[in-house]
């Protein structure tokens, strides 16, 4: 009984919970014991099994009263960079060990509202910074997924939102909220075998979500299923005052544009996308995605993104530029780590070096170093100058085409210690996540097909700005076609 | 282009972290291999390109100037590493 209730999308948990056929408390303490069972995932850094039951019991209440919202009752997990009332919140550092946040993220009240049980806040990369999940400061996450070979190898959840991607994969949660900067959602998404989506720049609020590079982050949603990513993403959604950029948008019922007609719709395959060294099952299982497209009565355009190489580039110019001035905050003053020193700036000093992890360190250095006087323009200005080609290249592929498929990374999930030492090795993951970053758009990862040593291979759907609903849509299709042999644990 | 260990230093220190001189060696190695990397840009032609600090086409919302939040010393301090009559406590500054 208890895995037939882990082992089942939201939304037929959601029809479950209505029939009467459980509650909230019993689903939520199905998913309780699957994390204490799966602890060696690593995934969550606090687990909040009494938060849990007391918000799974109020909403059993609620839904007898007839007073049931979108996620009622639906046990969910927590990127751990989310600030929630009363819970610690770390990013995954040292530096933010202990901190209490006296206030709620928007997007996460969002989901309390509508009902959604909060299992704990889970694990990532340090800050968000990673694609990995190898440098959060309490230790990194297993991918729950094993290579077919029998070899007990660990391999890594991907990054930064890996603790979100590897519990959902685990089934010891039925979705999970995580945070795109350059595809922290979408790749782990695929490394993981489940759909992770990144909506348009501004669609959620970012306000009490711990800020990296503030332009590019943006909230998302993961879950087993297209649908239920689309469930959970409509409930973090929407506008909010405290965020500048926050979109005063109406918010779509998402779920809705599951229709399963891609009939003349336009996909657009960028060959810029056609990588040297790609292993030539990417590129097999990409074919596999257009023709599955095709035979749903979709045209396949295509086109052509000409400054795609310049987008790793570019990304490492303004992230860590815009990380060095938001971990600014990060003093040891107002809250977080202090060390002591000898005065204020030696305190400042110690309490940095002490608190952040190497990756952080880099980041803020390359940042510090590219805002620095007299190198200001010849980088930061410069990227932001081809941050504008790039954006230019999706707004003129989208005169050809109403969305764009990709790959989603360019290997499947690797060996926990591999692209360690080389961090340019380690961007590289995102080469084809993070132009659509750079332009904002909305893009998803839908899992296609195993990889030879049996290890899940995501496509990524990219959309126009504002439109998440095409991306869905195609993405049911793709995960229709797909029938997708999910881990069954 | 390579780093100095002396730039490493500076920005180091424009960063406020302290590092040892093995981790400055450590970061020179790699600082410089991502500054190599990134200076590829340096081949597009960005004439008469405006830069781009934005994707969103919104213009910075205007609001009534109210108080809308506040009394909560307390919340704000709950984190504080040491804190002295509801305020922030330092070490001296001013001798």
């Amino acid at each position: 009984m208890t895995s037939n209730l882990t082992h089942q999308s939201l939304a037929s948990a959601l029809e479950g919970l209505e029939k009467g056929d459980f509650t909230s408390v019993e689903l939520t303490q199905a998913h309780i014991s699957a994390i204490e069972a799966t602890r060696d995932l690593n995934a969550f850094i606090t687990e909040t099994p009494e938060i849990a039951l007391k918000q799974a019991a109020n909403s059993d209440e609620r839904r007898a009263s007839g007073k049931a919202g979108l996620l009622e009752g639906i046990p969910i997990a927590v990127k751990d960079l989310f600030c929630t009332k009363g819970v610690q919140t770390t990013a995954a550092s040292h530096i933010l060990e202990g901190f209490i946040p006296q206030y709620e993220s928007t997007t996460t009240q969002n989901l309390w509202d509508d009902g959604a049980v909060m299992l704990g806040k889970v694990n990532l990369d340090q800050f968000a910074m990673g694609s990995a999940n190898t440098t959060s400061y309490f230790g990194n996450v297993i991918n729950p997924w094993k290579k077919r070979d029998g070899s007990n190898e660990q391999l890594v959840p991907g990054g930064s939102s890996g603790g979100s991607a590897a519990s959902v994969a685990a089934y010891t949660s039925m979705a999970a909220t995580g945070t795109d900067t350059g595809g922290s959602i979408r790749q782990p998404a695929s490394f993981c075998g489940i759909t992770g989506i990144k909506p348009t720049y501004g669609r959620c609020s970012r306000w009490g979500v711990v800020a990296f590079a503030s332009s590019l982050d943006q909230p998302g949603a993961f879950a087993r299923d297209v649908r239920d990513s689309a469930l959970l993403l409509e409930s973090m959604s929407g506008f909010d005052p405290k965020d500048s950029t926050s979109a005063d948008m109406p918010v779509p019922h998402f779920a809705g544009a599951l229709t399963g007609d891609i009939k003349g719709l336009k996909v657009g395959v960028p060959k810029e996308y056609r990588v040297d060294g790609m292993p030539e099952e990417i590129e097999k299982i990409w074919q596999q995605g257009i023709e599955w497209l095709k035979s749903a009565g979709a045209e396949i355009v295509d086109v052509s993104l000409p400054h795609t190489k310049y987008a790793l580039p570019t990304y490492y110019i303004i992230a860590p530029a815009e990380c060095s001035s938001n971990l600014a905050r990060y003093d040891g003053v107002r809250y977080g780590l202090r060390v002591e020193g000898e005065d204020l700036t030696d305190s400042y000093e110690k309490t940095r070096a002490e608190g952040f992890g190497d990756e952080v360190k880099r980041r803020i250095m390359i940042g510090t170093y590219a805002l620095s006087s007299g190198y200001y323009d010849a980088y930061y200005i410069k990227a932001q100058k081809v941050r504008r080609l790039i954006s230019n290249d999706f707004t003129d592929a989208y005169k050809k085409c109403d969305v764009l498929l990709t790959p989603t990374a360019p290997s499947a999930a690797f060996v926990i210690g591999e692209n360690d030492d080389d961090p340019i090795k380690m961007y590289l993951n995102d080469v084809f996540t993070v132009p659509s970053s750079l332009a904002g758009l909305p893009a998803m990862s839908v899992p296609a097909g195993l990889d030879k040593d049996g290890l899940p291979l995501g496509l990524q759907i990219i959309g126009r700005a504002w439109d998440e609903e095409t991306v869905l849509r195609v993405g049911g299709v793709l995960e229709t076609a797909a029938q997708f042999p999910f881990l069954n644990k | 282009m390579s780093l100095s260990t002396d730039d490493v230093k500076k920005v180091a220190r424009l960063a406020r972290m302290k590092l040892t001189d093995a981790e400055l060696e450590e970061h020179k190695a790699k600082l410089s291999g991502i500054i190599s990397f990134v200076e590829q840009l340096s081949e597009v032609d960005t004439d008469n390109v405006e830069p781009l600090s934005s994707v969103v086409d919104i213009k910075l919302r205007l609001r009534e100037d109210k108080v809308t939040d506040g009394d909560i010393v307390k919340d704000i301090l709950k984190n504080a590493p040491e804190e002295l009559e509801d305020f922030f406590a330092v070490p001296k500054v001013v001798e």
